[in-house]
């Protein structure tokens, strides 16, 4: 029996682009336990609701976190539509559902290139994020910006895209889905590849939800949660399977964000087809008074938001849990009895957001 | 047998292409039409009224009544175009074009040609009375 130490890993560590921090128990190079701790980059956005007004607040929740700020802004909305019992135009759902999923398609190619790149594959890296550049740029051409996109507004959004963009999305897409193809063929056929994913971190469904996993984490323990069949925005209209894999290992996690990568590019279709022509957004008057809970499916798993209202411009609660920090626990069990240079890998497979996670 | 080095393929495609990106500073960047660049004003569409600098998130925007002047400071804003959606006279326009890095924050200052109406013309309609107001543009 070798002899116990302690490691600490990070806050600053080169496979995080973010500050956590974990004290890895270790005996030998074996991992026996690690003790995350969280707060370096705590914003307190929640105490600016007593600052900005309802509309102001939409622009501050986007900003909770750089890639899945539209699902933040989205998340928002709805639960102050919930409270004012605004009525949504058709049109404005499609939309969001479309930014929604192209931006789980940017943050799944994200993802696999700082896969790759922690475990120093670089140029599947670079082909990743040249993929998701194309992304940035579609998202620039409709909304205005590459990662701040300030279109969701109480009641729908504020820009509309034209037939015409959205059919040359279609074809980017189209042609893009071929070279994702090829791409991603690599993370799930390479020797290299999969002899630092398959059988590394595995979490067994029930260890799942005894840790209460979310989002692709849960999925790739073969169990089928996934909020967008709650049916919020469009996704009660469109026909979509939820992927999950029973492998439960590292491996799994990247075959179930690859399956998703897919199938967003196919939602995005479906939504095109679909997208009826109405208003984008309908007029909100008055004060919010009440609360609501709402949740949606970020790329990262199950965000939650709790708002409260009290009756005038300035809201009592806004609460946010989101997918990193519910991600965080079922982290801890991965790592146990884990290799030291199995951590950094471990660490990005649950994708972590800090700056999500600390708001 | 697809499973024998899968990145062959892939390697020998990035030999014989082009890189995918940009020789920047020769080559330079075009911004679709929508691009958040920065927020400009029409200032002599401008009635000072303050709405921008109320609706105005971090508190980028000072409008001066009595000086007369519109002042953003593009260090704070952060683009949201909250202020040109709320602005009543829609002078404010959200444009492509980023604002240029420095060593320190400085305002942008616009002096606001917009004579007030007179409260004395009690008779004359609203409409008449905002008429006169862009005549001393030529003065200022």
């Amino acid at each position: 029996m070798g002899k116990r130490s302690i490691v600490p890993y990070g806050p600053q560590h080169p496979v995080l682009p973010e500050p956590i921090h974990l004290d890895l128990v270790l005996e030998d190079e074996k991992v026996l336990a690690a003790i995350p701790s969280i707060g370096f980059i705590h914003r307190g956005l929640e105490s600016l609701t007593s600052k900005k007004d309802f509309n102001e607040m939409v622009y501050v929740a986007e900003r909770i976190c750089g890639i899945c700020s539209f699902m933040h802004g989205m998340g928002y909305c709805m639960a102050l539509e919930e409270i004012m019992n605004v009525e949504v135009p058709r049109r404005a759902d499609y939309l969001r559902t479309i930014w929604a999923e192209m931006s789980r398609l940017h943050s799944h190619l994200l993802w696999l290139g700082l896969l790759a790149d922690g475990f120093g594959f670089e140029s599947l890296f670079m082909h990743s994020w040249r993929l998701r550049e194309k992304i940035l740029d579609m998202f620039e051409a409709s909304t205005g910006g590459r990662v701040i996109f300030s279109v969701n507004t109480i009641g729908g959004v504020l820009k509309d895209m034209p037939q015409d963009m959205l059919n040359d999305f279609v074809s980017q897409l189209n042609d893009m889905e071929k070279e994702i193809r090829e791409t991603t063929s690599i993370f799930l056929n390479d020797y290299t590849v999969k002899s630092r994913l398959v059988d590394v971190g595995i979490i067994s469904g029930e260890d799942a939800i005894r840790r209460g996993a979310v989002g692709p984490m849960m999925r790739a323990s073969g169990i089928n949660v996934d909020m967008r069949k709650n049916g919020y925005a469009a996704y009660n209209d469109l026909d979509f399977e939820v992927i999950t894999s029973n492998k439960c290992d590292s491996y799994a996690r990247c075959e179930v964000r690859i399956g998703e990568i897919f199938q967003s590019i196919e939602i995005i279709r479906q939504c095109v087809a679909k997208i009826p022509d109405t208003e984008i957004n309908t007029k909100v008057t008055g004060m919010p008074n009440g609360e609501s809970f709402i949740r949606v499916e970020q790329p990262r798993g199950e965000a939650f938001y709790h708002v409260r209202a009290n009756g005038t411009k300035f809201l009592d609660r806004f609460r946010v849990r989101t997918p990193t920090f519910a991600n965080i626990p079922a982290l801890t069990q991965t790592l146990q009895g884990c290799q030291y240079g199995d951590v950094p890998l471990l660490v990005l497979t649950i994708d972590p957001c800090i700056s999500c996670t600390e708001r | 047998m697809g499973q024998i080095l899968p990145f062959t393929k892939q390697v020998f495609k990035n030999l014989f292409s082009k890189p995918a990106t940009t020789q920047y500073p020769f080559q330079p960047k075009e911004y679709p039409e929508r691009t958040r660049g920065h927020i400009e004003i029409d200032k002599d569409q401008c009635i000072l009224c303050g709405m921008c600098m109320r609706s105005c998130p971090p508190g980028a925007i000072n409008v001066d009544r009595a000086g007369k002047t519109w002042t953003i400071n593009r260090f704070d804003c952060i683009q949201c175009g909250y202020c040109a959606e709320k602005c009543p006279k829609k002078c404010l326009s959200i444009i492509p074009g980023y604002q240029e890095p420095g060593p320190e924050k400085f305002a942008y200052s616009v002096e606001v040609p917009y004579e007030p109406p007179k409260p004395a013309a009690k008779p004359a309609a609203p409409a008449d009375a905002a008429k006169p107001a862009p005549a001393p543009t030529e003065q200022a």
